[in-house]
């Protein structure tokens, strides 16, 4: 994910903006990576943010999930979206936690995660 | 340009000023993430649809990056206002250069 925090800062100017991100299935979620270069470290609080991804996913090679309040993507919302909210499909290789982080209109960080249990890996060989 | 790329949208034909619609929309792309390796071996160069964006008379919806882990023929689904007749445009940037237009006018009433 070739994004700078500059630019998720950018993207989320005057509008929420959200990003989804797969990580592998533990018990605590690290800050890693874009998860870190997009929040700038800042803390995140769980609520706020629901994330609507099947428990058990027969196909890795197309997830869908759903992000209410939004990597994998990151999806800025612009003055004319009627609501914080999207929907896409996404891959998984594997069994793994699913984390979406909120970035609100006030600046601060949501998170939501949950786990995906993958049959069929996603991501091919 | 990828081949076989072809954007699919829908949008409701009228709403009333100041609805809320919902968006679908979908494009056949590969989405080689970059990761997979052919039969000899070698790495399949990464060739995915890296910028979605949806905008209405000019006034932006949606803006959207994609990372590789976005499954094939990328789908969206969303919400936008509208506070008048006008048309939604939807552009989608591939790695390679080429950007696919789409566009469809919406009715007030």
């Amino acid at each position: 994910m070739n994004l700078t925090r500059r630019d998720a800062l950018a993207l989320g100017a005057g509008a929420t903006s959200l990003a989804v991100l797969p990580l592998p299935a533990l018990a605590d979620v690290p800050m890693v990576g874009a998860l870190a270069d997009f929040t700038g470290g800042a803390a995140m609080s769980e609520g706020g943010v629901s994330l609507t991804a099947p428990e058990i996913a027969e196909n890795g090679k197309s997830v869908p999930i759903e992000v209410d309040a939004p990597g994998v993507a990151i999806f800025a919302f612009g003055p004319l979206a009627g609501s914080q909210s999207a929907s896409t499909r996404i891959r998984l290789a594997g069994t793994q936690n699913v984390v979406a982080v909120a970035k609100m209109a006030n600046g601060s960080f949501a998170q939501a995660t949950k786990e995906v249990k993958v049959i069929i890996g996603g991501c091919g060989g | 340009m990828a081949s076989g790329v072809k954007p699919r949208v829908k949008v409701p034909k009228s709403a009333s000023a100041g609805e809320v619609v919902t968006i679908k929309t979908l494009i056949s792309h590969t989405m080689e993430s970059g990761h997979r390796k052919d039969s000899d071996g070698k790495v399949i160069p990464r060739e995915i649809i890296n910028r979605f964006t949806c905008d209405f008379n000019d006034q932006n919806v949606i803006d959207v990056m994609l990372a590789p882990a976005i499954s094939t023929n990328p789908y969206f689904e969303f919400q936008a206002k509208v506070p008048e007749a006008g048309e939604f445009t939807f552009t989608w940037y591939d790695d390679d250069g080429s950007v696919y237009t789409e566009s469809k006018k919406i009715k007030a009433g």
